[in-house]
């Protein structure tokens, strides 16, 4: 049966840009090693020999200019994808994307669009260091004016990529190396679900809870949905039960889906990649002080990485981007403490 | 050029020594990442660019530098720091992520770093072309004699830090050079489809900065441009720009499946391996004989199984460590 076929989230990926390729004509896809290669981690497989390269488009190495020029063609009504290969090289071309891409659907008063997708890897765990393993949405998700997704898994990646590419707004979307499914990456059998092969959205806004439970809500993206549902079969193990909500995307974000759960479970701790301090496990324990104060038992827990870049050697590694033993430790402190 | 036989047998020595370690680095990146090829696995994880036949470039410009003169390179670093004169056992601890490494573990093989030869790299595509300008600024502004120079891949070439770079060198004259080492790709990339000028050498004149372009398989070609620009910026003349054609004989990762590669191509451009040009070279002017260049390879061996061993023997870093180093 189609609905029973099983993709990787790579492949999920590239599918849902082909459908959407085949269905709008305005779609094209810029970047670097996307064409012959397929992208680096294979957003792009196959996609030259289908369309092309008038619409598979080999960029130079050039951030600036073609992520720029991505907005450019977005605001004369194409709807471009530009693949930013890591995210750790938005340094390159940062004024595109802060200061218009971001900004321009605003400061016309709303009258120009800037229909476009900038896609781009995401985090760590396999040494590649302060330059190639950082998460780094939250500091999209600060600026007001791009959309941000996050899936972590093949069904979710295809739907939100599709629904990205039809989104008459700008939207950022993070695939963690970690999710893909690549078969140079450690293996992960999460990577791999069930995918529809006929198109299909889902919408913004909307997280997903991945496992319901009673004693702690877990808040989180991308690989560390993984690992915290792993670490939930272990907390289960001793009786504690957690529940593990995907928010799948920050920008917009499913208030109300979190605040409900933590007044359910009356505890929280959040699980991030990206740096601690003014990110993401700050912003969602405001939110909950916010709305859920006095549904509380204890102060919300954050683990992310500890303000310090992603060092290179494995242990000191291990020791910054939450493992599945450390969220366990937090989830055992939460509920006993 | 008139080289001396000791100048001529370094260099030699010099591209030995970098294929060598580069070739082992090369079979010990594998260990335990096979068979299903984990990246994260093995002694050596994460990525890793390998500098391996592109020897003349990084040798021919480094003979002509001081330990003190300041130099950026890429994610691509390991030739141009052993040119520099890198203890190879503190850059084999630093590949293997040790506490003996060069910073602890923490930079790995694309963030190699060494204040005391004035080196530094990292894993951004032209992150390191204004920073070469900026240490020619200061060697300038205290009237030094040192040279800064920049090595970047013709990929490099494209980016807006290049073209900034090279503008601000020639407007303030400062004493910087700058080495695209055109390999003909970046990544999959051919330059051919990336690059709107057939030479970067072209570019000079864009900025006013002389420019030329060398057989970057030839040390000896590469080395005589290399001593005209430092030379030139020494004596207070302002930047040049070096286009070094070469060729990388490796993925450009390992695990590059290469699939954009004309078939044969790679083997074509083997013929031209730099060690073997300048080894002809040397063995026609009877300066170097079989046996001597048996006993340099066996040399250059042991210096990296030396490292190899140095590096494996090592402890790898405490984790809490990961918290040290942040400010100054
Ligand atoms: C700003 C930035 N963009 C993209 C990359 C990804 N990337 C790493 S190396 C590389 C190709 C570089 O080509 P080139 O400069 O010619 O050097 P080579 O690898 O050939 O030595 C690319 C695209 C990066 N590291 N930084």
């Amino acid at each position: 049966m189609a609905g029973e076929r099983l993709l990787t989230t790579q492949k999920a990926i590239a599918e849902a840009i082909a459908q959407e390729m085949e269905r709008d004509d305005r779609v094209f896809v810029m970047g670097e090693d996307i064409g012959a290669y397929g992208g680096i981690f294979g957003a792009t497989d196959g996609l030259l020999a289908k369309f092309g390269p008038e619409r598979i488009m080999d960029t130079p190495i050039s951030e600036m200019g073609f992520i720029g020029a991505a907005v450019g063609a977005a605001t004369e009504g194409m709807r471009p994808i530009a693949e930013l290969m890591f995210v750790d090289f938005f340094g390159a071309a940062m004024d595109q994307i802060y200061n218009h891409m971001a900004k321009i659907h605003y400061m016309s008063g709303g009258r120009v669009k800037v229909p476009m997708v900038l896609m781009t890897a995401i985090g760590g765990s396999y040494s590649d260091a302060a330059q190639h393993s950082q998460s780094l949405y939250a500091l999209f998700a600060h600026t007001p004016g791009i959309k941000i997704v996050i899936p972590s898994s093949p069904y979710d990646a295809k739907g939100l990529m599709i629904q990205a590419i039809r989104d008459d707004s700008p939207v950022m979307y993070f695939f963690h190396k970690g999710v893909l499914g690549l078969g140079w990456m450690t293996p992960n059998p999460r990577a791999t679900g069930v995918v529809p092969e006929e198109p299909y959205t889902i919408p913004f806004g909307q997280a997903d809870v991945k496992r319901e439970g009673s004693d702690l809500t877990i808040l989180t993206v991308a690989l560390m949905v993984h690992r915290s549902l792993d670490a939930a079969e272990q907390l289960a193990e001793e009786g504690i039960n957690a529940e593990v909500i995907d928010l799948r995307t920050l920008v917009p974000l499913d208030r109300e889906t979190i605040v409900n759960s933590v007044k359910k479970t009356h505890r929280v701790v959040v699980v991030d990649e990206d740096y601690k301090s003014f990110g993401m496990s700050g912003e969602l324990a405001a939110i909950v002080a916010e709305d859920a104060l006095d549904y509380l038992d204890a102060p919300p827990k954050r683990l992310a990485v500890p303000d310090v870049p992603i060092p290179y050697s494995r242990p000191l590694e291990q020791y910054v981007i939450p493992t599945v033993d450390r969220i366990v430790a937090a989830a055992r402190e939460l509920v006993s403490g | 050029m008139g080289l001396s036989k000791e100048t001529l047998l370094n260099l030699y020595d010099t591209m030995v020594k970098i294929r060598t370690f580069e070739e082992r680095v090369g079979e010990m990146y594998y260990e335990g990442k096979l068979p299903a090829f984990d990246i994260a696995a093995g002694p050596i994880p994460g990525e890793m660019h390998l500098y391996s036949g592109q020897e003349a470039v990084a040798t021919g410009v480094c003979a002509n530098l001081q330990p003190d003169d300041p130099v950026t390179s890429t994610h691509r670093a390991h030739g141009h720091l052993i040119a520099k004169g890198e203890d190879l056992k503190k850059m084999m601890a630093e590949i293997f992520g040790k506490e003996t490494g060069l910073s602890h573990g923490k930079g790995g093989h694309m963030h190699l770093f060494d204040p005391n030869l004035h080196f530094g790299c990292g894993g951004i595509v032209g992150g390191g072309i204004p920073q070469a300008v900026g240490a020619a600024l200061a060697i300038k502004k205290r009237g030094e004699d040192r040279v800064a120079v920049s090595f970047f891949g013709d990929g490099a070439a494209n980016i807006g830090a290049f073209h900034e770079s090279l503008n601000l060198a020639s407007i303030w004259r400062l004493p910087v050079v700058f080495v695209v080492e055109d390999n003909l790709y970046a990544i999959s990339v051919p330059k051919s489809a990336s690059t709107a000028v057939r030479s970067n050498a072209e570019r000079g004149a864009a900025y006013g900065i002389p420019a030329v372009q060398v057989d970057g398989q030839d040390v000896l070609a590469v080395y005589e441009a290399a001593k005209e620009a430092i030379d030139r910026a020494r004596r207070g003349e302002g930047p040049s720009l070096i286009e070094a054609v070469c060729y990388r004989f490796r993925g450009h990762f390992e695990g590059d499946p290469e699939l954009y590669l004309a078939k044969g191509e790679k083997d074509k451009w083997k013929e031209r391996d730099p060690i073997n040009i300048l080894g002809s070279q040397l063995k026609a002017q009877g300066l170097l004989t079989d046996a001597e260049a048996e006993a340099i390879q066996a040399k250059m061996t042991d210096l990296v199984a030396e490292a190899e061993a140095f590096a494996r023997e090592s402890p790898y870093p405490a984790p809490e460590e990961a918290l040290e180093h942040l400010f100054a």
